[in-house]
């Protein structure tokens, strides 16, 4: 099956979408994107992502909870789409077999002082 | 407060709501909203700006800004079949409306005539002299004298100028042409005489003129016995036959070969008088005396034109040449400080007006005045379309909002009534053109002009369309997006009325238009009585019946009283006399009058004028003090005659009787006469001194007799004259006629102005006619419910008529000061001048409103005659 491929921000914009036990938008998926990996990130770069990957299918969203800060606009809820799961456990999937196939010796190589 | 302390900069969303496409911007600028909203909490509020300025410059990037494209196909804004349905429509709303389309079409027409045939007039005026292929190098030596603190500027120098400047300043010229001035001639091959005007200058002339050729080369004038002459000389006196070394004679004594034929020059040169050039050493040859004057530096009698080197700068030449003539003169001349210099041809015609030594201006400013008229004009050709399609827009709302409703959408609307004022214009551009067509000689012969439409021309074309496009842009503009910005839902509910201020913009085009008016019409009247003013100056003489015969051989002097007898016994004339320059014009002044008192540093310049005998006669003088010169005093061929302006110059009590040195003779005043206007009307009249004629004349002044009339009398001169000097052609010309030949240059611009005025004056009542109308047409009602109620006409008619009295009122004030402004300032100019009188505003805001009462009366009447069952029946 022809599948599109997934970079690595966007599938850690997708990871944390899922993860996401609230209502997941721009703002929170950024912050937790921040806290997890540690990167100092811009908010429109997820803004971007977000929405690239709702046009391929992965993401999809609605609007709702105006709130007083937001200037009484509202946000967009993202949630993960069946296609987008089904992404991403390929991908896990990939992964592990390419972790069993490591030798073991060259994940933990042995000290030599020569 | 502290709420508003923590929103985010305004002008940041204002730029983001702009640039973000429209499907992204809710979200991202409420979380850029909630994260601020946070930061603010946390940071100082201008850090917290200036966080929320950096998140905001990363969503300037195309993947934000790129629009998402509609699902709708977009609307053809210019689409045929609806442009076809657009000019079907204004067809079908010009046929409805015959009078306003007439009114419209029209007004706009003349508008675009008058700015058209403005247009070629300055055209005209800016090509002057480029005919000439060095147009950009060719320069005149001129120089500015000062006497009397006063700087003068002339275009005559001496005679040997012309070979100063080319042994020490040659480098800069490429050619120097010492000339005659331009002066009728006679012109004789066999029996065939003609009198042409010509010069005689020196050969490098044709080329730097670059004369177009038709026979011959521009090498023509190498021998003194030659001549070139212009295709309208060789049609004159040749006829069919080839011109090419034929033999003619210049003014009966010089026989000269025919050397080339030239293509006329045109109208619009400076040297337009020039059929006809001879060599300047032909020149030379009749007069010797050039050679052998004493001080040949002193008269100041000849032209010199040249021809720059291409490098060389007007500006430098001037200055380098500057002391030229300082360096030659004697010592006592020294005083009048000659600075020579350079006049580039560039500036001959529009800008050779000098004052004190430094260029004012010159006929540049008629080209301004005529094109400040022509805009003026148009632009109220412009505001009556504007005026009338608005006022219209009521009744144009219906189907503003029917189209709307039907999906047209405000571009499209804005299309089709651009689409219609193009096609108006159009309609207006072609009438425009038969109107030029039809005023164009009338035109010419007011403004000296040969103008004609440039058919072949692109530039026309172009001018002509692009100008025809900008009319329909700025006049259909308005109407376009007053008309477009209907909202249908209140149209078709019948609930729209134009606002109280709706009137507003056509108020002030109508303000706007009678002060245009209102000035053009000031400004008429004054000139017409500055014009009519210095006609009414006293002339000193009598001119009716007066005439003048140039002399250009010997013969009529040396059989002067022969000739004189004769036709004083067949009746023809009362008196005739012969004198050095006609009674309308001067030709010699002299600096070397000295009087008892006279300050010797005060350097004068008189004119005189040697006359004899008869002249006073002959012309009228009229004696204030002492007596005519007379055969029976010998001592009287020292005596002189002076006019009063000369007396009060020396300030002499007693001028009767006065001796006077004249540079080493002396002379006795014997005579004063009343100042007579030779030079300009408009300025003072100069000292003059009048003395015996010793020689010839070169002027024969004729009275002719009363009783007969003038080309009767004329006859009999005519074949007097011929008898004694047959080898002349008899040309004789009215002193009246010349002297109303002063008035020309104000005159042309009194009748241009007036036509223009005329004009305009006729657009805005147009315009007035159609706003009155719709008015008119859209108080029906109201009118019919007044009459009902008891209205007479009277009060419909006044109540109709206040508006624009009103209007006219405002135009009149803001009008008067500005044309008192410009007027005051022109009639400056003028040492001899009318004031602006306050009855001329009087009478031209009477007149105004009386045009305006009539226009608007037609209407009004027409409404408040109408019967007011018929207004009130339909609803």
């Amino acid at each position: 099956m022809k599948r599109t491929f997934l970079g690595e921000f966007e599938e850690i914009v997708l990871l944390v979408v899922a993860a996401c036990t609230d209502p997941a938008y721009g703002v929170t998926i950024w912050e937790s994107i921040q806290q997890t990996t540690g990167r100092t990130i811009t908010l429109s770069a997820v803004h971007a992502t977000l929405y690239r990957l709702e046009e391929k299918g992965f993401l999809t969203s609605e609007m709702g909870g105006a709130t007083a800060e937001r200037g009484g606009r509202r946000k967009r809820f993202f949630t993960i789409t069946n296609y987008g799961s089904r992404s991403l456990q390929e991908i896990q999937e990939i992964r592990q077999q390419l972790w069993k196939a490591i030798p073991q010796e060259k994940m933990h190589p042995k000290l030599s002082f020569s | 407060m502290k709420n508003k302390e923590n929103l985010p900069p305004q002008w940041i969303d204002a730029i983001l709501k702009a640039v973000i496409a429209p499907h992204f911007l809710e979200d991202v600028l409420g979380d850029l909203h909630e994260v601020h909203a946070r930061n603010s909490h946390r940071d100082q509020p201008l850090k917290a700006r200036f966080a929320y300025l950096g998140m905001a410059v990363t969503y300037l990037r195309p993947y934000f800004i790129r629009r998402r494209p509609s699902p709708y196909s977009s609307t053809y804004l210019f689409s045929p079949e609806m442009i076809k349905n657009y000019l079907k429509i204004a067809m079908r709303t010009l046929a409805k409306n015959k009078a306003y389309s007439f009114i419209n079409i029209t007004g706009l027409a003349m508008g675009m005539a008058v700015a058209m045939l403005i247009g070629l007039w300055i055209y005209d005026e800016l090509s002057y002299d480029r005919y000439h292929k060095n147009y950009s190098s060719i320069v005149q030596v001129m120089q500015h004298q000062t006497s009397n603190g006063v700087t003068n500027t002339q275009n005559s120098v001496p005679y040997p100028l012309a070979n100063e400047l080319r042994s020490k300043y040659g480098s800069d010229f490429k050619h120097i042409v010492m000339s005659s001035w331009t002066s009728p001639h006679i012109l004789a091959f066999g029996d065939r005489k003609v009198s042409k005007s010509g010069s005689y200058m020196e050969p490098a002339a044709p080329e730097m003129l670059t004369l177009k050729m038709l026979a011959g080369t521009w090498a023509g004038l190498k021998e003194p016995n030659s001549i070139l002459i212009s295709r309208s000389v060789a049609d004159a006196l040749f006829g069919e036959s080839d011109p090419i070394d034929k033999v003619i004679k210049i003014d009966n004594s010089q026989n000269v070969k025919v050397t080339g034929v030239y293509e006329d020059l045109p109208y619009n040169t400076t040297f337009r008088g020039l059929t006809f050039l001879a060599p300047w050493s032909l020149y030379e040859i009749i007069n010797p005396s050039l050679k052998t004057m004493e001080d040949p530096w002193r008269p100041n009698s000849y032209q010199i034109f040249a021809q720059l080197n291409e490098h060389a700068d007007v500006e430098k030449v001037s200055a380098r040449i500057k002391d030229v003539k300082k360096k030659n003169i004697r010592k006592e001349q020294l005083k009048f400080k000659p600075d020579v210099f350079v006049n580039p041809m560039e500036k001959w015609y529009l800008h050779s007006t000098f004052k004190n030594g430094h260029r004012v201006g010159g006929r540049i400013e008629n080209v301004w005045l005529f094109g400040m008229i022509g805009t003026f004009v148009l632009l109220l050709a412009c505001i009556n379309f504007m005026n009338l399609s608005t006022a219209r827009s009521e009744k144009r709302a219906r189907e503003v909002g029917i189209r709307k409703a039907v999906g047209s959408v405000r571009n499209q609307l804005v299309t089709q009534f651009l689409s219609e004022s193009m096609l108006v214009v159009s309609f207006a551009f072609i009438v425009s053109l038969l109107l030029v067509l039809l005023m164009l000689p009338f035109f010419n012969d007011v403004a000296d002009k040969k103008l004609e439409i440039l058919w072949a021309s692109p530039v026309f074309w172009v001018l002509g369309l692009s100008f025809t496009f900008l009319t329909a842009f700025i006049a259909g503009s308005y109407p376009a997006l007053y008309l477009s910005s209907f909202q249908p839902v209140k149209v078709l509910k019948g609930t729209f009325k134009a606002g109280r201020f709706a009137a507003v913009p056509r108020q002030t085009l109508v303000i706007v238009q009678f002060t245009v008016s209102i000035i053009l019409i000031i400004g008429t009247i004054v000139v017409f009585r500055q014009i009519q003013f210095a006609k009414n100056r006293p002339v000193g003489y009598t001119k009716d019946g007066l005439v003048t015969v140039y002399l250009w051989t010997p013969e009529i002097h040396n059989h002067f009283e022969v000739v004189r007898n004769e036709l004083k016994s067949n009746n023809a004339i009362v008196e005739m006399a012969e004198s050095n320059s006609p009674a309308t014009n001067n030709w010699a002044s002299t600096s070397g009058i000295v009087w008892k008192d006279k300050d010797p540093a005060q350097s004068i310049d008189f004119s005189y004028n040697n006359v004899s005998y008869e002249y006073a006669q002959t012309v009228g003088w009229k004696f204030v003090d002492g007596r005519n010169f007379s055969r029976d005093f010998a001592s009287d061929s020292s005596g002189l005659i002076v006019n009063e302006a000369a007396v009060k110059f020396m300030g002499l009590k007693n001028p009767v009787g006065e001796n006077l040195m004249w540079f080493d003779s002396h002379v006795k005043i014997i005579g004063v006469v009343k100042d007579m206007i030779i030079e300009s009307p408009y300025e003072n009249v100069r000292p003059l001194v009048y003395s015996l004629a010793d020689d010839m004349g070169g002027v024969i002044s004729l009275r002719i007799n009363p009783k007969l009339s003038a080309s009767a009398a004329l006859q009999k001169v005519e074949s007097v004259f011929k008898k004694y000097d047959p080898g002349v052609p008899f040309e004789a010309h009215f002193v009246d006629q010349d002297y109303d030949g002063k008035f020309y240059d104000e005159m042309r611009i009194a009748k241009l102005t007036s036509f223009f005025s005329a004009l305009a004056i006729l657009i805005s009542c147009l315009g007035l006619f159609g706003v009155a109308s719709f008015i008119a047409e859209q108080r029906t009602k109201e009118i019919g419910v007044r009459k009902v109620l008891g209205a007479t006409v009277i009060n419909v008619w006044g109540m109709l008529s206040r508006d624009f009295v009103i209007l006219i009122c405002i135009a009149f004030i803001i009008a008067a000061p500005i044309s008192y402004y410009f007027l005051s300032g022109w009639l400056k100019k003028y040492t001899y001048r009318t004031e602006i009188s306050w009855w001329i505003f009087m009478v031209t805001g009477a007149g105004t409103l009386m045009i305006t009462l009539m226009t608007v009366s037609f209407q009004a009447i027409k409404a408040a005659l109408m019967n007011p069952i018929k207004s009130l029946r339909s609803e």
